[in-house]
C-alpha cells in the first residue's frame, strides 16, 4: 500500500473524468467536479490528463505516504502542508516516504484535486474510477475515503523530469460576485420572458444544499409559464433545473441520468472550473453566451492544456 | 417528423425532442434515430440516452462543432424511413409471485383490484411491457403497458429496504427494482434474474426500446436460476417482438 488515511477529511473521493457510456442505463456519470483542473494537476504529476486524482471537499484529507512519489494539487486552496510546511498548489511536488500530506483550512474556493503520479490502483468499474456513492460502485468501496483506509500507486517515481518547469499560476481567485456563461435552454421556453430576464439579472446565493449531486440557490424567483413539471428527459454537467418553486439547482456530477423538471439553461464548460468552487453564501450572476462562443473556449482551453501536455512527451 | 426539436442543452450536447408525451409511437422513433444514429457515419458522438419523448446526444466539439452536427442530425432524420429498423427484442423476465418473503403484497394488490391473486398474475404476466426508458438508478426501467385493472397505489409507509430483484407495482406503472433500495412499491413478487451487475461484461441487462414480458415460476425453478445467476450467470430467453405483440 501506498498511502494510508489518517483523516479522510469533509468527503475526499476518488474521481476521474467520469463513467461514459452508461447514461442510457441510468447510471450516473460522476466524475470529478472540474474536469479542467483535475487535468492540470495530471499534466504536472506526469500522468494522461484523465487519470484518477482524489477529490476533496472543503476540509482536505491527511495522507501518510508508505512510499514516496510525485503528486501535483490543483483547484482550491485548502491549505497543503507537508509535515507541517506550507506547500504550493499548482506545481509539482515530491513527496518523501514517511512524510504527512495534511490540509490546514481552506483558504479559497471548495474543492482541490491531488493527482498521484503514476495513478491510483483502483479498479475500473465500467471503464472508469469513479467513485459513484448513490450506488456504491467505483473508487475506493464505492464510498467516500474513511480513516484507514489504504490505497496503492500503480507506478509511483520518486521525482520526474524537468520537476522546476512542473508550475503553472494558480487559476482560481475569490470574487465578490461570480460570473457563470450559460447557454440558454433546453427548456426556456418554459418561462415566461420576465422569468428569464429574472434569471439573466438577478444575484443568485449558493445554500447549503450542495453537494456531487446539485448546488440549490436562493434569490429572485424565476417565473415559469406553467409550472415547473415536464415528461423527464436527459440532465447535462452544469444544468440548471427551475421546479416550480421557481429557485435554480445547478446539476453536477453525481446528477441523476433523466429528470422531470424544466432546465432553463445550462452552464458553459469552459466555467465548471468556477462553479466547482463555490460554496454556501456565494453569490452567481448569470450571463448567457451564444452556444459557438461557448465552444470556442472550450477548445481554446483544450489546446491550452495539450500544449501544457509536452513537457511529458 | 414535423415535430422534431433540437433542444441546446449546453456546449457538449444537444437534445432531440419527437413529441411531448408518453407514447409507444414517439418511443419507436427515438429508438429508430438512436439505431441510424449509432450506425452512421457522424463522428464525435460521444453517447446518447434515451428518455421518453427525447435522445440526447453528447459530442465531442472537439470533433464536431454545433452547426455542422445539427446539419447531420436533420440529414439523418430525413432518411429515417430509408433505414432498416430492427423489431424490438421481448426479454422474458422470471417471476415468482406472492409469498411473505418474495411478494408480500399480492395479496393486498389482488383484494384492491377485487381479483383472486391468481387472475393478478395472470394479468400481469400477459402484457409485454415497452422499457421507455432506464434512470433513476443503474438499470431501473420505466415501463409502460400496465392494465389499469391492477393498478394500485403506493404503500403508505415505504420499506427501508427492498431487495434487489423485487417486482412492484406502484399507481398503474409496475417495475423491478435492480438494488437494494428504499421505497414504497406494492412489492408482488421477486425475479432471480440480475438486472445489475456492476461486475459483468454487459453490466445491466435491459435496454431502453425493449419489451419485458414477465412470467411466473415456483420455488424449484427461482432456486436453479438463482444458482445459475452465482455461478456463471443465467442468460434470460429473448426473442423478436411480433408486430403488434402483446
Amino acid at each position: 500500500m501506498s498511502i494510508t488515511v489518517l483523516n479522510p477529511g469533509l468527503l475526499t473521493t476518488v474521481q476521474d473524468q467520469g463513467r461514459i457510456g452508461y447514461q442510457q442505463f441510468g447510471v450516473s456519470v460522476s466524475g470529478v467536479m472540474d474536469p479542467r483542473s483535475a487535468a492540470l494537476a495530471n499534466i504536472l504529476a506526469g500522468n494522461d490528463q484523465g487519470e484518477a486524482v482524489l477529490e476533496c471537499t472543503m476540509m482536505g484529507p491527511q495522507l501518510q505516504f508508505d512510499r514516496a512519489n510525485v503528486i501535483a494539487i490543483t483547484g482550491g486552496d485548502l491549505g497543503p502542508t507537508l509535515d507541517g510546511n506550507a506547500i504550493p498548489n499548482y506545481q509539482a511536488v515530491a513527496v518523501k516516504a514517511g512524510q504527512v500530506l495534511k490540509f490546514t483550512a481552506p483558504k479559497s474556493g471548495c474543492r482541490a484535486f491531488i493527482a498521484f503520479a503514476g495513478g491510483l490502483d483502483i479498479p475500473l468499474t465500467m471503464g472508469s474510477r469513479s467513485t459513484y456513492m448513490k450506488a456504491k460502485i467505483g473508487g475506493f468501496n464505492g464510498r467516500k475515503l474513511e480513516k484507514g483506509d489504504q490505497i496503492g500507486f500503480r507506478a509511483p517515481v520518486d521525482t520526474l523530469s524537468r520537476m522546476e518547469d512542473r508550475v503553472l499560476k494558480p487559476e482560481f481567485a475569490p470574487k465578490p460576485v461570480y460570473t457563470l456563461r450559460v447557454v440558454l435552454g433546453p427548456q426556456d421556453d418554459a418561462f415566461t420572458d420576465a422569468g428569464v430576464d429574472t434569471f439573466l439579472s438577478g444575484t443568485y446565493t449558493v445554500t447549503p444544499e450542495f453537494d456531487r449531486m446539485g448546488c440549490r440557490l436562493d434569490g429572485p424567483v424565476i417565473a415559469h409559464k406553467d409550472g415547473g413539471d415536464i415528461i423527464s428527459d436527459g440532465i447535462a454537467f452544469g444544468a440548471i433545473q427551475v421546479p416550480s418553486a421557481g429557485t435554480p439547482i445547478i446539476m453536477l456530477g453525481d446528477r441523476q441520468t433523466t429528470g422531470g423538471y424544466t432546465k432553463i439553461a445550462t452552464v458553459i464548460t469552459a466555467d465548471f472550473r468556477t462553479l466547482a468552487q463555490l460554496k454556501a453564501g456565494d453569490k452567481v450572476q448569470f450571463v448567457k453566451v451564444p452556444v459557438e462562443y461557448a465552444q470556442g473556449l472550450l477548445l481554446a482551453q483544450r489546446s491550452a492544456m495539450k500544449a501544457l501536455s509536452r513537457i511529458n512527451a | 417528423m414535423a415535430d422534431v426539436r433540437f433542444l441546446l442543452t449546453g456546449d457538449t450536447s444537444v437534445c432531440v425532442e419527437f413529441g411531448n408525451e408518453i407514447s409507444e409511437p414517439i418511443n419507436a422513433q427515438i429508438r429508430a434515430f438512436n439505431i441510424a444514429l449509432s450506425s452512421s457515419s457522424i463522428s464525435g458522438i460521444v453517447e446518447t440516452v434515451p428518455t421518453y419523448r427525447s435522445l440526447m446526444v453528447h459530442y465531442d466539439p472537439e470533433v464536431i462543432r454545433y452547426a455542422p452536427l445539427m446539419e447531420k442530425l436533420k440529414g439523418l432524420l430525413g432518411q429515417l424511413d430509408k433505414i432498416t429498423i430492427p423489431p424490438s427484442e421481448v426479454l422474458e423476465i422470471p417471476v415468482l409471485y406472492g409469498g411473505e418473503e418474495m411478494g408480500p403484497d399480492l395479496k393486498f394488490v389482488a383484494e384492491h383490484a377485487g381479483k383472486t391473486e391468481e387472475e393478478v398474475i395472470k394479468i400481469h404476466t400477459s402484457t409485454e411491457y415497452l422499457i421507455y426508458m432506464l434512470g433513476f438508478t443503474p438499470g431501473f426501467t420505466y415501463l409502460g403497458g400496465m392494465d389499469e385493472a391492477i393498478a394500485t397505489p403506493r404503500l403508505k409507509t415505504p420499506r427501508v429496504k427492498i431487495p434487489a430483484g423485487s417486482v412492484g407495482i406502484a399507481g398503474s406503472q409496475t417495475g423491478v427494482y435492480p438494488i437494494d433500495s428504499p421505497g414504497g412499491w406494492q412489492l408482488i413478487g421477486r425475479t432471480p434474474v440480475r438486472m445489475y451487475d456492476a461486475g459483468r461484461a454487459t453490466p445491466i441487462l435491459p435496454q431502453a426500446g425493449q419489451y419485458i414480458k414477465f412470467y411466473a415460476i415456483d420455488q424449484a425453478e427461482f432456486d436453479k436460476i438463482a444458482a445459475q445467476e452465482a455461478a456463471e450467470g443465467y442468460q434470460v430467453k429473448r426473442h423478436p417482438r411480433k408486430e403488434g405483440g402483446k
